[in-house]
């Protein structure tokens, strides 16, 4: 089975984002960088469905020559091999899924697995976007899957429940969190990571279609937030001191 | 050039280090600590991600990091439990380094691949109640009976004791002090209750008795005679070691009291807004930048081949007085917060204390440091 992961590098989700001084893009200094967490439960979903029926996992991501260490974490994990469609230019969401789906549709891989987002823009477009352009079926936000043949059983979160698809393979699934429990790298195979190939492809030039015209801060008073008190607001609320406010 | 930087490898184990720290051990250090006792689980997570082979070779089933990866570990682990880093210590370092750098080839390929998977624990035993500082003066012996040795004796003090699988066991015999493999289940070879400690409470420390216990001559580790100098070169690595567990706990402290600094209120605002606290904060950060930078630089001797037993023996020094000196101060600035169990601040504190006695004591210490500047005439630096 040949299985496709696609991954990006986002700020850690603790780093305090600053703006950098064109107002257009952050402030990429002193920020440390991460494996997007929604891409790690893809990641480990590619990787139990390869260890159960054998076959190749292969990671691709497009960015930055610097992008290339979480291509490196994804092969300590378990990825076989890694593809690094490099651009150093800011680019949009529609860039990245038809550079994945030029990608795929040489490689044609039984299934392509990712984040339901980036954490970092948190536009939920590359899915939708890859899936016009190959033309596969698609299950976005997925917490569960089974496996039948050549058939996907997704379950995913839907406003107030959840909603089941089949779908047939080659097809497109975006993980949400819950989907599995994503393991530790193991120190021997950190070691082997080094030894894993990574092919390096040049992106073309591309003109955005989207166009950032500025970026800032959020205003001190437009942090007022109001939640409820069941558990999952307190949650909530120590998420937001942690991540948003980063108090602690 | 006095290269600065880590490799893609060592920092990926950082990560994934500090990763299992902060989400499986930081929640349970006070448990392990009150209970005291590792979890079974915990132990079984670690030996699978290969953290216990870590800086051994890869033809011994380790991963070949060396010991610049097992500082890295010993740090990270030890911003979480200084229990559980004590406890890989004496298996990883001091024990599994007895056979891995004393043994014979034959002696390294039937004991490495279990101990660096962690399928076995090893342990240390040097220390006996007459020879603690002076660990030349013990006293269990080794007698020679056909294919076997016998030993008779005790020993004290030995972390890991009740639960190891593997002894490396220092005993005298005609031609000096020689040390052996003792296993588990060999007749006359029992383990003591674990003593009740003031810190590092998780890992287990107790006697061990041998009563004509008999080892087979194979389980020798090295030369008849040629145990001391193994022993301190496996203590060598194991005050290296030691020095990164400091760090890691050094940096916790530091974290933790900036935090509680900026948020705890008094006249009216932060007492981070003090100068007095703000000292203390500096004076932390000032040990950890030494410390941190002597641990990698004497962390990469040792990888050369070039460490010596000073420079060991510095950096042990520097860095238990130096955490003994943060938990003092982390105290002072978390104040009646810090006194109170409720916070990890008194847990660290009881656990730093060891570090200026165990590996030999400071005082050891500087005795091996002055022999050095003695010898050389004052200068062992660039
Ligand atoms: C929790 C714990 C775990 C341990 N784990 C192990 C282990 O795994 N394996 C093992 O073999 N041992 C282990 N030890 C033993 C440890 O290494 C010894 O306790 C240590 O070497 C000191 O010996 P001692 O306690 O007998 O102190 P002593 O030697 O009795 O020293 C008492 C005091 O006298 C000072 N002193 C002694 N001689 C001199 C001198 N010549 N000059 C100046 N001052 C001197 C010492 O510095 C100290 O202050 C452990 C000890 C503890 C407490």
């Amino acid at each position: 089975m040949n299985i496709l992961v696609a991954v990006s590098r986002v700020p850690d989700t603790t780093t305090k984002i600053l703006v950098g001084s064109d107002g257009k893009f952050i402030d990429t200094n002193n920020v440390k960088f991460i494996l997007n967490p929604y891409d790690e439960y893809a990641l480990e979903e590619a990787i139990r469905l390869k260890e159960k029926n054998g076959g190749k996992v292969i990671a691709i991501t497009v960015g930055p020559a610097t992008a290339q260490d979480i291509l490196r974490n994804a092969l300590a994990v378990g990825a076989d091999e890694a593809v690094h469609i490099k651009s150093e230019q800011n680019f949009d969401s529609f860039f990245v899924a038809s550079q994945i789906a030029e990608y795929a549709s040489k490689m044609k891989p039984d299934i392509i697995f990712m984040g339901k987002q980036s954490i970092d823009f948190d536009s939920l477009q590359v899915p939708s976007i890859l899936s016009d352009i190959l033309d596969l079926p698609l299950a976005t936000i997925v917490t569960k899957l089974n496996y039948e043949g050549n058939m996907v059983k997704a379950e995913r979160e839907i406003e107030g429940g959840k909603e089941v698809l089949s779908l047939q393979m080659p097809c497109i699934i975006s993980a949400q969190k819950g989907l599995n429990e994503p393991r530790y790298p193991k120190l021997p195979d950190i070691m082997k990571a080094k030894k894993k190939p990574i092919e390096e492809i040049d992106a073309p030039n591309y003109e955005n279609n989207i166009e950032i015209i500025g970026m800032e801060l959020p205003s001190r008073s437009r942090l007022n937030k109001i939640v409820g008190d069941t558990d999952e607001d307190i949650k909530e609320i120590v998420r937001m001191l942690h991540e948003d406010a980063k108090i602690f | 050039m006095f290269e600065l930087t880590f490799t893609e490898e060592q920092q990926m184990l950082r990560e994934m280090v500090r990763d299992f720290t902060t989400n499986e051990l930081k929640p349970l250090a006070a448990q392990i600590d009150e209970k005291e006792a590792i979890p079974d689980h915990i132990i079984k997570k670690i030996a699978e991600l290969g953290i216990f082979g870590a800086a051994f070779p890869v033809e011994y089933g380790g991963s070949g990091f060396g010991e610049i990866g097992y500082c890295i570990i010993q740090e990270e682990i030890s911003k979480g439990c200084m229990s559980t880093a004590t406890m890989i210590g004496a298996h990883a370092s001091i024990g599994s380094n007895s056979i891995y750098l004393g043994g014979s080839e034959e002696l390294k390929q039937r004991f490495m691949p279990a101990l660096a998977a962690g399928e076995k624990i090893a342990a240390f035993g040097l220390t006996e109640q007459g020879a603690g500082s002076d660990a030349f003066n013990l006293k269990t012996h080794a007698e020679q009976d056909g294919d076997y040795w016998v030993i008779n004796g005790e020993k004290q003090w030995i972390t890991n004791g009740p639960i190891a699988d593997v002894v490396a066991v220092y005993a005298r015999t005609k031609k000096g002090i020689t040390a052996f493999v003792v296993e588990k289940g060999m007749e006359g070879f029992s383990a003591g209750a674990p003593e009740k400690k003031m810190g590092i409470r998780g890992s287990k420390t107790s006697t061990l008795k041998f009563e004509n216990v008999r080892v087979p001559k194979e389980n020798m580790i090295g030369k008849e005679g040629y145990g001391f100098p193994i022993a301190m070169k496996v203590l060598n690595a194991g005050r290296l070691g030691l020095g990164a567990a400091c760090l890691g706990s050094m940096k916790e402290l530091l974290a933790l009291s900036t935090e509680y600094a900026k948020n705890r209120y008094q006249f009216d605002e932060p007492i981070a807004n003090f100068q007095a606290v703000q000292f203390m904060l500096s004076e932390i950060a000032v040990m950890i930048y030494n410390l941190e930078s002597i641990v990698y630089r004497t962390a990469t001797l040792y990888d050369l081949g070039k460490m010596t037993q000073a420079q060991a023996g510095m950096v042990k020094f520097y860095a238990s007085e130096s955490i003994d000196r943060t938990v003092d101060l982390s105290m002072q600035i978390f104040a009646g917060m810090g006194y109170s169990r409720e916070m990890p601040i008194e847990r660290f504190y009881r656990d730093a204390r060891i570090n200026r006695i165990f590996e030999g004591t400071n005082e050891i210490q500087k005795i091996v440091i002055a022999k050095d500047i003695l010898r050389h005439k004052g200068s062992i630096f660039f």
